[in-house]
């Protein structure tokens, strides 16, 4: 009570020199926060009715984190189709659950128009990542229709006016008494925007490069979150961070070496199979997505040297390994080092804005911001690192750029590329001739 | 002395000549004491009517200044233009932080000068990286330190970037978490409102002067002759937000600003130096501006269209085709351009300043006059590639060349195929 003292006189002496829209604001800190809700469901609450609330909780918890691997399970089998489709309805409820917090702590749920501009800024930025996205990959089928092609060649003309539509709509929707309020809850809306949409993007582009870049990290975040629970419950010791109490030094690492291990079987299991190896295409003939390649030098297994240390604990003198499972290990260490330090970010804004959970849809995890947290930074992480360590350009996307530029610009490549071909020696004169 | 009494929150540089005004009128009025009432009156508005004049005079003069720094940046050259226009980022991104700062008492907040700078550096590094990687391709391809830095360009900003965001959930004080979110956020919106577009303004630059020129001429032109027409004919206010802002400036600012638009690209368009796209030489290390001019910048006729005909009495016209892109340049500047300064006036009236910062005598900070620039530069920007110029060629070629080499042979056998069909390439004959 203390402390809600000493928090009260800081926001008056705030409210005193401010106006109406921190006066809203102070008014939030002065309620406290919602009690939680329990909302598990009937069925698990008869099932766990004879065990102590303690108990029950992590009951709860654990059979919806089962339920939740079990349906990550499912959606991989289903395909990359359903993956984007996935990806983007957590996209939408991740920015739901920000914005209606935006909405709670301004109490601007009633705002002329906002809720309705907020969803537009969200469809502008959508339409523009989810245009450049298939202008990239879905190549053949818009230079085949008509329509996508018009739509493709003047894509960011097309998102930019309807971007400038959502800007003016919010300048004339500006009113006397709110523009405070109207100016938060527009950077708010343009900060969600900013981490949830660019975020879900990458991970969409990461998916087509092959599903095990978008299947590792996820699953090594997940693991990292699991094993850093459980040393922390067996073993935990030292705080980690004042943002946290629960979060332990033992936690931490213990699971960062447990997130690598488990990084380097699972990038071993799944580098034996094309279906997570191979980049996400689109087959024109059969109208859908194909997994089918030869798998790259990256997911064929080669012999290692062990380093004299290790040699004498574990016996052998080499070892086969995928090279994929070197970049697991920098996978997994992002995973675990870094990738915390986004739910403490997460925790961070929680206390700050005086909630629990995000939101209440799952029960005893919270929202669904909740869930995905810890993977911010992730998504971003993995695909800096394929751009600058894996792959170079896209091959199919230089020969696209290449077709709009001017035929003398070609030439002058094309003669460029030929005579660096010949210099190396990989084009010669006989092979010129087919 | 109530006639002018001082709006709250004066700009410190009008304060200054209010007071002298108020000196001034004091001495006045001291000696008008023994005058009869209505003398005094009429002094008293003399003296009102002068210093209105005075205030007058000075943004004149400052806007004269502004314009010959304007041209003298020009005439030095596209490097300067660039130091320029960070020099100007930086100025802009500084007088919003510290609005920040006001609104949210957060000026002593631990860390948050410090990281709200670095971040600032973070992206600049990221944006001039991109930039210096195409455009100085061969510079770049000669020092074998930047080679590398250019290869990990995008991972060495994202680490540089997270350390960032790693030192600022670090420094999160249990007391003043709210506020250091809102500063987080208030630092990333700003980033992106400045920094983004300055970096689009840079690379409008590099294609040709002329498109860096004409749509920041076209904006200022629109500013200054909406303010002259609103002040001649104004009547009908134009929205709510500036009620300074008329009907009547604004469409007659729109008029006057096409024939700008149309006149400057008429006469700019005949220079090299300022249609050519700027490239890096390395045997003589500087910026060069020249070539033969595009398409685009060489005189056409045009047959004019039957109602012009009889006005103008001719049958065709030479132009620029330049001069009808400029026509969309100006249109966007004159009724979109505004809506900027609307945002801006919202943003002032929502926070409570009258102006970004005193950094001008007499128009406040430097955000105030570049305020209609912001939506302008992207819309240029954009208009470019979609309507002007594709892809960048050298960029092109740079990635060609980082391909691997059965991938190049593939990518060789296709461009020769389809630049056969096209007839650009004459089939080779077999010997």
């Amino acid at each position: 009570m203390v402390k809600k003292g000493v928090e009260n006189q800081e926001l008056e002496s705030e409210a005193k020199a401010d106006e109406t829209a921190s006066d809203s604001e102070s008014r939030a800190d002065l309620c406290a926060p919602p009690a939680p809700v329990d909302d598990t469901p009937e069925v698990l609450n008869r099932a766990l009715s004879n065990l102590s609330s303690r108990w029950k909780n992590w009951w709860v918890r654990g059979i919806l984190t089962l339920a939740m691997i079990a349906f990550f399970f499912i959606i991989i089998y289903l395909g990359p189709m359903v993956l984007m489709m996935i990806v983007m309805c957590v996209q939408i409820k991740c920015f739901h659950e920000i914005i209606t917090i935006g909405y709670n702590v301004y109490h601007s749920y009633d705002l002329p128009w906002f809720r309705t501009l907020s969803w537009y800024f969200l469809l502008c930025v959508n339409y523009f990542f989810y245009g450049e996205t298939v202008t990239d990959y879905f190549f053949t089928l818009v230079q085949r229709e008509e329509p996508l092609r018009i739509l493709s060649k003047y894509h960011r003309f097309i998102s930019f006016t309807l971007y400038l539509t959502g800007f003016c709509m919010f300048v004339l929707s500006l009113v006397k008494k709110h523009y405070r309020l109207q100016f938060y809850m527009f950077g708010w809306t343009h900060v969600t925007l900013l981490i949830v949409v660019t975020q879900s993007h990458l991970v969409i582009h990461n998916l087509f490069e092959g599903m095990i870049w978008f299947i590792v990290p996820i699953s090594c975040v997940i693991c990292n979150d699991i094993m850093a629970y459980m040393f922390g419950f067996f073993f935990g010791r030292t705080p980690l961070i004042k943002l946290s109490p629960k979060k332990t030094w033992e936690g931490f690492i213990g699971g960062f070496f447990a997130t690598v291990v488990f990084g380097l079987l699972l990038s071993y299991v799944m580098s034996g199979y094309r279906c997570f190896v191979c980049p996400v295409e689109y087959n024109n003939d059969t109208n859908s997505f194909t997994v089918d390649c030869e798998p790259s030098d990256l997911f064929r297994l080669q012999e290692y040297n062990i380093p004299g240390v290790i040699q004498s604990v574990v016996g052998w003198k080499t070892v086969r390994m995928y090279p994929f499972q070197i970049h697991s290990i920098a996978l997994s260490t992002f995973a675990s080092l870094i990738g915390p330090f986004g739910g403490f970010f997460a925790s961070g804004f929680k206390r700050a804005f005086k909630i629990k959970d995000f939101a209440n849809t799952i029960p005893g995890h919270g929202g669904i911001m909740d869930r995905f947290d810890c993977q911010y930074l992730m998504a971003t992480f993995v695909n800096v690192y394929i751009a600058s360590f894996i792959r170079g350009p896209n091959p199919s996307k230089l020969i696209q750029q290449f077709l709009t530029l001017r035929p003398d610009q070609q030439l002058h490549i094309f003669n460029t590329l030929k005579s660096h071909l010949m210099d190396k020696g990989i084009l010669t004169a006989a092979t010129e001739d087919e | 002395m109530s006639g002018m009494a001082c709006p709250p929150q004066c700009p410190d540089a009008s304060v200054g000549f209010v007071h002298s005004a108020l000196a001034a009128r004091s001495l006045v009025s001291a000696s008008l004491l023994s005058l009869s009432a209505s003398r005094k009156l009429t002094c008293l508005s003399c003296v009102l009517l002068l210093v209105q004049w005075k205030n007058w005079w000075i943004r004149g003069i400052l806007t004269l200044t502004m314009i010959s720094l304007f041209f003298l940046i020009i005439y030095m050259g596209s490097f300067m233009l660039m130091l320029l226009v960070l020099g100007i980022q930086v100025k802009c991104f500084h007088e919003i932080i510290t609005i920040g700062y006001r609104v949210y008492h957060s000026y002593d907040l631990p860390w948050f000068r410090t990281l709200s700078w670095y971040f600032l550096l973070c992206v600049n590094y990221f944006f001039y990286g991109e930039t210096v990687a195409d455009y100085f391709a061969t510079f770049v391809q000669r020092e074998e330190q930047l080679q590398f830095l250019i290869r990990y360009h995008r991972f060495i900003s994202f680490a540089l970037y997270l350390a960032g965001f790693c030192m600022f959930v670090l420094s999160l004080v249990k007391k003043h978490y709210r506020l250091q979110f809102y500063m987080f956020a208030w630092t990333h919106v700003t980033l992106l409102i400045t920094v983004t577009q300055s970096h689009l303004v840079i690379q409008n630059l590099f294609e040709g002067m002329i498109w860096f020129l004409v749509p920041i001429s076209s904006v200022i032109c629109n500013d200054i002759t909406a303010y002259l027409f609103g002040f001649f004919f104004g009547r009908t206010p134009l929205i709510k937000l500036s009620p300074k802002k008329t009907w009547e400036g604004f469409i007659g600012g729109f008029f006057s600003t096409v024939v700008f638009g149309f006149i400057a690209a008429y006469v700019l368009s005949k220079y090299q130096y300022f249609v050519c796209p700027v490239e890096y030489r390395s045997d003589v290390n500087s910026f060069v501006t020249e070539c033969e001019p595009a398409d685009l910048f060489q005189l056409h006729s045009y047959v004019l269209p039957s109602f012009l005909k009889a006005v103008l009495r001719r049958e065709t016209v030479s132009l620029y085709p330049f001069q009808i892109h400029s026509i969309a340049l100006s249109t966007f500047a004159s009724l979109i351009g505004p809506f900027g300064g609307f945002f801006a006036s919202g943003f002032k009236r929502a926070f409570k300043i009258k102006d970004f910062a005193n950094t001008i005598p007499g128009h406040g900070g430097i955000m105030d006059r570049f305020d209609c620039q912001y939506l302008m530069a992207t819309f240029v920007h954009v208009y470019i590639t979609s309507f002007i110029r594709g892809p960048n060629p050298s960029k092109v070629l740079q990635q060609l060349l980082v391909l691997q080499p059965d991938q190049q042979l593939n990518i060789y056998r296709t461009l020769k195929t389809h630049l056969i069909e096209k007839g650009i390439l004459q089939p080779a004959l077999k010997v």
